[in-house]
């Protein structure tokens, strides 16, 4: 069954008609109760220049995205977070992005990222938004959040001069200095103790800022002990991973476990393969979004509304320079796919090189 | 030609001393390479550098590696200037817009490194002038 539920004010649907779809689709598989929707908003990078002055390029990108989620309608169950809510994890920016996303008519869950804790090591971030990892249940779905941008002890605590330095270097996405990103041993004790009270039959949906697989090390796509997270979710039978960090659509399944990444709302990064000296596994099933036109500054970024139904995670990119996708899981091919962009109908737009 | 000029040219060529414009050595090709690799880690330094821009944001923020740059398909129609431009072009605008910095001359030296330090990146990959 197909339900058709419109998500925006009709007030102000009008005035962000270009942006988002008129109507969004929720398949309604079983009750109607039992399906989630969720706003997901990610990567804001909100940068200091100076004292009260930020990049207002990123600025611009996480208040679009708060405003639209505002107009969604009903409100959607929450609102998660992705992490990166910084660029260099300062008082200030995230002070700055915090007020921004205090606009939001439901409070926002958050993620840890990288530029948010390297600073630190998240003091102030955990001050403003709490546990760095947890989990939560809505309407029978088990949601996790991980902190999956951890590294080694040596390169966190050893190496580096002062925070500021530290945070300098994993900044660098291509930082040969940075160090892979991982979950590390005791927060996988802790998942496996949180999720052994879970039934095998519970869907779960874990959100990580990293992907907890590995598609390119030299940037970071990437989380060292994947695995190992991996193998702890496997006995589940429907499990959703949704990650952010690499500012672009990609899409992937390995066992039951499904694959999402979601948008940047500052910026698009290139695919790896796009970077002719090393080779990625980018996931083959991924049609890849279109190239970014450099003179449109909001254009591949966006934010993304998810829908949950059967346990299995729709993903609607609302993208501000492109026309809006939307990833869903296939019950019979039994992994995410583009509905509209099938590999067949690959636009030269969607060639990256 | 008389025999005596004949005579002059063969023994200036045999000279050992008489290096020829394109008689280079391994030490040269050495040299070479090193100041274009020296210059092209200007470029990386720059990529990387809060210096070109007036808000902190860098080059690499957008392009790790120079990725999503295409140094190979140079020059080229972009729609948005109704013309064929040339990267530096590309280059200053992203320096005034993202980076809300001042524009290089096309043959400044910084412009130069960047140029090193992307096509650096670039090595190997097919010129493809024109592509999009």
């Amino acid at each position: 069954m197909t339900s058709r539920r419109k998500f925006l004010k009709s007030t102000a649907a009008g005035l962000i008609a270009g942006a988002l779809p008129v109507s969004v689709v929720k398949l309604a598989f079983g009750s109607e109760a039992r399906d989630i929707s969720f706003a997901y908003i990610s990567d804001s990078h909100i940068q200091q220049v100076k004292g009260s002055k930020f990049v207002r390029n990123w600025d611009r990108g996480l208040m679009k995205a708060v405003a639209e989620a505002n107009l969604l309608d009903p409100n959607p169950d929450f609102v998660i977070f992705g992490g990166d809510l910084a660029q260099l994890g300062n008082k200030p920016e995230l002070d700055h992005g915090a007020e921004i996303l205090s606009a939001l008519n439901v409070k926002p869950r958050m993620v840890m990222g990288e530029h948010d804790y390297y600073l630190d090591l998240g003091d102030y971030w955990s001050h403003l938004f709490g546990e760095k990892y947890y989990s939560f249940d809505v309407k029978g779905v088990h949601f996790v959040v991980l902190n999956s941008i951890l590294t080694y002890d040596e390169w966190t605590f050893d190496r580096w001069e002062s925070g500021e330095r530290r945070m300098n270097e994993m900044a660098g996405l291509d930082n040969p200095n940075g160090s892979p990103f991982m979950v590390g041993e005791k927060q996988r004790e802790w998942l496996a103790n949180d999720l052994e009270k879970v039934s095998h039959d519970t869907p779960i949906v874990v959100f990580s800022h990293s992907p907890i697989q590995k598609i390119y090390k030299g940037w970071n796509f990437w989380t060292e002990d994947a695995e190992e997270v991996q193998a702890l979710l496997a006995v589940f039978n429907k499990v959703n991973v949704m990650y952010g960090h690499v500012h672009q659509i990609q899409y992937n399944q390995i066992g039951n476990i499904a694959f999402n990444s979601v948008m940047a709302t500052a910026w698009p990064w290139p695919y790896p393969n796009s970077y002719a000296q090393a080779k990625s596994h980018l996931p083959v099933m991924t049609v890849e979004m279109n190239r970014a036109d450099p003179f449109n500054e909001r254009d591949a970024t966006g934010w993304q509304l998810v829908d949950v139904h059967s346990g299995r995670v729709d993903v609607n990119f609302n993208l501000y320079g492109n026309q809006n996708r939307t990833v869903s899981f296939n019950k019979e091919k039994n992994q995410p796919e583009d509905i509209k962009y099938s590999t067949h109908s690959k636009k030269p737009a969607q060639k990256h090189y | 030609m008389n025999t005596m000029i004949k005579v002059i040219f063969i023994l200036a060529f045999a000279y050992p001393g008489f290096v020829q414009a394109d008689d280079f050595k391994k030490s040269d090709l050495k040299r070479w390479r090193e100041q274009f690799d020296e210059v092209a880690d200007e470029g990386r330094r720059l990529f990387t550098s809060p210096d070109l821009g007036s808000n902190g944001v860098v080059c690499a923020q957008c392009h790790p590696n120079g990725a999503n740059t295409h140094p190979e398909t140079y020059p080229k129609f972009q729609k948005q200037l109704g013309r064929v431009a040339m990267m530096w072009e590309m280059v200053n605008w992203c320096i005034l817009n993202p980076l809300e910095g001042k524009p290089l001359d096309a043959d400044d030296p910084e412009m130069i490194a960047i140029h090193a330090y992307l096509a650096k990146e670039r090595k190997g990959v097919q010129l493809d002038p024109g592509r999009h």
